[in-house]
């Protein structure tokens, strides 16, 4: 295998990927290995992107080397192999995995290896793709700019002084930096779409329910979800099509599959869709580079046929606010398990005496580094006694009235449009001190997740005045994602056209560390920081 | 450990009126667990019945169970309550070694049942309603083991272990509203009604219902006013009250004890208070205050638990009789009066006597063992009569050795300590013992001779038509068998020799 050769197939979409694995033009093994070089060429060292938390380089070759097997032997069982069996992918550091640690980016599960898959892990390993590794995220994906990982920042590819993004910073960089074609990220407020959105890259939140929690360590039950990242629109619905469906492991998943998402994702066209704009989502206190993006997008769907209309959805304003109280009340529950009594970090305290709760306030003093306590203090608060109904209860009132701004708003579009962020991505460092600022980055990606409908970021150009990636946002009905896949491939489309190839083609070459260090190297000066 | 002061009973029901109120958490028997698919079984070796929900593994989602909740529904519609047609589970948030996920996952402002009652039956006949604010369900903590220190204790303890087996056990926890105007029946009642809730969940085959196993645990509620007063006092809570003479005891400590706090002027503090079986006591526990805060919100893992009409009314069709029309078909089958059917009911051995008369033994017999025998001796061992481990198949091989005459009634009752001793069984005992009728003549003819030539006054009176003479010549035939003699037999045999017709 050449250099050459080897640099065409990290390029190739997990689409192109699987058809020249079925032909067997290319093996399995070879598109691991090429995802492991360019891992070790680009994700280590002080200038290195660190979208991976943990290198999984055994398991993914042998993983492959079984797909390859079962090919070259032909029969019924190469029949039955998954479209994308052979095809790797990264996991985002958040999702359990049997044989491989879990951290969730905390200092608190520093060494915990889970002894259970999550559903989604299981039916990756259903499909036979071989897991590259784990990928950097904000600490218990609380941030928007993968800096709150206890386990250094992921950098963006673009330019490596900036942010992924966040939380799933480390899927998002991973794939537009060409280490994995596909990863799994998880969407609370944004962190699937919004590190999309300034990577390049395609992230998707499905329909609440359609995709298993199980085995996603919980930030705010009521918001997470597990989704596809990609480089293309049509690898995320393969991708969202393996990962979908019932799991009775989780109560809150919906019981029917949604369609047929990856022919969605074919269709190619959009003609007589009306396609709302949201008004309160896009003008001030968005960048202009941001702004002309989006315009640029909606007259390419008119063209297309589409029908472009305006929606309001007043309530839209209050979502963050809301979002602020029902996450960190989740959050405060959810994280209360982390006490150093059953697994993970123990620390005692430095006195006597020696009592459970000192023992645990000491190991969750250590173990949870500021963002998380933040939002910890803020949940306890907001569930206190005597003041639940002033700010949980408010911010639950506030949730209906954004489910009813979007079912007033879906009765007269088919999808609607919007940026995904406000802004593309700013420094590394830039917002760390000023968490109101760093809230302000989600402001366009937490309505869906508080009404739990889908919501799709793919890439629409770059921003004239820096030369970045913009992110537009697609909202469908739940239950309805096709609808993201059927506009989201016609759109993407129709950006290349006008750009002359994907926009990931325009981002710098990254180049090689100064020393290629093997990846065993790399994984444990990582582990080691 | 100081002792409280107390006032006697009756000085505190002269001046005070009791209200009590009661949570009984009731265990229930399903296959697994609340919200995971780990057995439900009892005294296994510790975190043996655990998988990673039971834990609170990072990741791990609970699923309801559907059998606890169609046993909680049933429940509910034998207390006599309306179900919800929707309810929610919340989160109940504290930090503590035997909840791994540090909230424990209960329902809270939405039970499955509620606005019930339950009639109570007093020893004296009376039946007094007991109103049921609400059955709700809820999972079980693990269970802590303290070391080192003092007498088990968190506080001072070296180290604790913890067994997470019952961490997830599925609970529903039964709350009375206040129940005012028992009076100085206060403690009887306390006991009938925990009984009442015990049969029941037997009944409905929904709990194994032993106590002694805390499949049923009572934790109750007292306060006193003064009489005519209408606002209640202050309440005092006694938990893990766990046997129904406890629960008696407990209620009735608790009132002498308030009374005796009252008298003096102090306010009687709002507080859990711990049960002492040995000392007959409570002392305090945790101060309760507002200042608690299990900052409850509902659980977002879960869906609300819909209960439709027709599964209700589908469930309501599968109950077993109720305990009170049971009562009445089992005193007409067994033939009872009604006078010796309600102390059968007080001393609350009619479960005992049913499994002893389906083991093989008629009603009248089951009665006189289980009266006669069985419950003197729990009395003095201070249990309750099922506690003891008295069987019901030893009961009908006792009474089947006594109809063969091949020991009598006393042999029976020595038997039935030495079973009770753990010698073995009653063939067993009756072996080693060296008891048994002695039934050849041959010795009890020679008892016969000694007696009477020891007597000759005696054996004179006899021969001369005084017969009720006999008894002392039997006494000392007796003695000299040890008691193995069948009495009647040693009777006959004088007469015969002593040539009198009786």
């Amino acid at each position: 295998m050449t250099d050459t050769n080897s640099n065409q197939l990290i390029r190739l979409s997990a689409a192109r990927l699987a058809q020249k694995l079925a032909a067997r033009e290319i093996t399995s093994v070879e598109v691991v290995q090429a995802h492991l070089d360019r891992i070790a060429a680009v994700d280590g060292g002080d200038r290195g992107v660190h979208a991976f938390l943990h290198v999984n380089a055994e398991e993914a070759l042998a993983v492959a080397a079984e797909v390859d097997a079962i090919r070259a032997a032909g029969g019924a069982a190469a029949e039955e192999l998954h479209e994308l069996a052979g095809v790797p992918i990264a996991v985002k550091d958040l999702i359990v995995t049997v044989g491989q640690p879990t951290t969730a980016g905390s200092k608190i599960l520093e060494g915990w290896h889970s002894p259970y898959d999550a559903t989604v892990v299981q039916r990756l390993r259903a499909a036979r793709m071989p897991i590259l590794g784990k990928t950097n995220l904000d600490e218990f994906a609380m941030g928007s700019s993968t800096e709150h990982s206890a386990y250094g920042p992921t950098r963006n590819p673009w330019d490596l002084d900036r942010i992924p993004g966040g939380s799933g910073g480390g899927s998002a960089a991973a794939v537009a930096a060409f280490e994995a074609p596909l990863a799994l990220g998880t969407d609370t407020g944004g962190s699937i779409r919004q590190p999309g959105a300034v990577t390049g890259t395609v992230g998707v939140k499905p329909t609440y329910g359609s995709v298993s929690r199980y085995g996603a360590i919980a930030m705010a039950s009521s918001l997470d979800q597990i989704g596809p990242v990609s480089r293309t629109v049509l690898d995320s619905a393969l991708l969202h099509q393996v990962i979908g469906g019932h799991d009775p492991f989780d109560s809150t998943s919906l019981p029917d599959p949604l369609g047929d998402l990856v022919a969605a994702a074919r269709l190619g066209n959009v003609d007589g869709m009306k396609i709302g704009i949201v008004k309160e989502l896009h003008g001030e206190g968005y960048q202009a580079g941001v702004e002309n993006r989006f315009n640029e997008a909606l007259e390419l769907l008119k063209e297309a046929g589409a029908e472009i209309v305006e929606v309001s959805c007043p309530n839209f304003q209050y979502a963050l606010g809301a979002y602020y109280l029902i996450m960190p009340s989740e959050a405060s529950s959810n994280l209360a398990k982390f006490d150093g009594v059953r697994y993970g970090l123990r620390v005692l305290p430095e006195e006597p005496p020696l009592t459970i709760e000192r023992v645990m306030g000491a190991t969750r003093a250590a173990g949870f580094g500021d963002e998380v306590k933040r939002r910890i203090i803020l949940g306890t608060y907001a569930l206190s006694a005597g003041y639940y109904d002033a700010y949980y209860g408010s911010a639950q009132k506030v949730r209906t009235l954004i489910q009813r701004d979007f079912e007033a708003a879906f009765a007269k579009a088919d999808v609607l449009i919007s940026p995904t962020a406000p802004t593309t991505a700013f420094k590394l460092g830039e917002k760390l001190d000023d968490p109101l600022a760093m809230y302000l980055n989600d402001v366009a990606t937490i309505p869906a997740n508080m009404a739990g409908v889908p919501g799709l970021s793919l890439p629409g150009g770059l921003a004239d005045e820096d030369g970045l990636p913009v992110g537009i946002q697609l909202l469908a009905p739940a239950r309805e994602d096709s609808r993201l896949y059927r506009v989201g491939a016609v759109l993407e489309s129709l950006l290349e056209a006008k750009w002359g190839g994907p926009i990931l083609d325009r981002a710098p070459e990254l180049t090689a560390s100064p020393v290629v260090e093997p990846v065993e190297t790399l994984v444990d000066a990582q582990e080691a920081k | 450990m100081s002792t409280d002061a107390t006032l006697s009973f009756e000085e505190a029901m002269e001046k005070y009126d009791p209200v009590l109120g009661f949570e009984v958490h009731v265990e229930l028997n399903t296959k697994t667990k609340m919200f995971s698919s780990a057995p439900n079984v009892f005294g296994d070796q510790p975190n043996t019945n655990v998988n990673e929900v039971d834990l609170g593994m990072p990741g791990v989602l609970p699923v309801l169970n559907k059998t606890a909740v169609e046993s909680s529904i049933k429940i509910g519609l034998a207390l006599n309550c309306k179900i919800a047609e929707a309810c929610r589970f919340a989160r109940k948030n504290y930090f503590y070694p035997d909840t791994p996920k540090n909230f424990q996952t209960s329902q809270y402002d939405e039970p499955i049942a509620y606005d019930g009652y339950l009639d109570i039956e007093l020893s004296d006949g009376t039946v007094f309603r007991v109103e049921i604010e609400r059955a709700h369900m809820e999972e079980d903590a693990g269970k802590l083991t303290h070391l080192g220190g003092s007498a088990g204790r968190i506080q001072g303890a070296d180290y604790s272990l913890v067994d997470y087996n019952r961490a997830g056990v599925p609970l529903v926890e039964i709350v009375t509203k206040p129940i005012e105007g028992a009076g100085s029946r206060a403690p009887e009642l306390a006991k009938a009604y925990v009984a009442a809730v015990r049969e029941i969940v037997k009944n409905l085959g929904v709990s194994d219902a032993k106590m002694e196993r805390g499949n049923v645990r009572c934790d109750a509620n007292v306060s006193l006013r003064p009489h005519g007063r209408e606002r209640f006092g202050i309440r005092s809570e006694t938990k893990n009250v766990n046997s129904l003479r406890a629960v008696e005891h407990a209620v009735r400590y608790e009132i002498q004890r308030h009374a005796a706090v009252l008298d003096s002027g102090e306010p009687v503090i709002q507080e859990t208070r711990h049960w002492h079986e040995d000392t007959r006591t409570t002392t305090s526990g945790r101060a309760k205050s507002d200042a608690d805060d299990y900052r409850y919100f509902p659980e977002p893992d879960l869906v609300p638990v819909v209960a439709s009409r027709a599964w209700v009314e589908e469930l309501r069709a599968t109950l077993p009789e109720p305990p009170a029309a049971r009562r009445k078909r089992l005193q007409s089958d067994w033939g009872y009066s009604d006078l010796e059917f309600r102390d059968v009911v007080n001393a609350g051995v009619m479960d005992e006597i049913e499994e002893t008369i389906a083991a093989g033994a008629t009603a009248s017999v089951a009665r006189k063992w289980w009266m006669g025998e069985i419950v003197g001796r729990a009395k003095n061992a201070d249990v309750d009569p099922g506690q003891l481990g008295v069987e019901p198949a030893t009961i009908v091989e006792l009474n089947k050795m006594v109809e063969a005459g091949k020991i009598n009634n006393k042999m029976a009752s020595e038997v039935l300590d030495g079973v009770l001793a753990g010698e073995g069984t009653p063939a067993e005992i009756v072996e080693k013992r060296g008891l048994a009728v002695v039934s050849d003549d041959g010795p009890l003819l020679e008892a016969i001779d000694a007696a009477l030539a020891a007597q000759p006054d005696v054996a004179d009176k006899i021969r001369g038509g005084k017969v009720q003479a006999i008894g002392a010549i039997v006494g000392g035939v007796m003695k000299a068998t040890r008691g193995q003699a069948d009495a009647g037999r040693v009777r006959e045999l004088i007469l015969e020799k002593l040539g009198v017709n009786a």
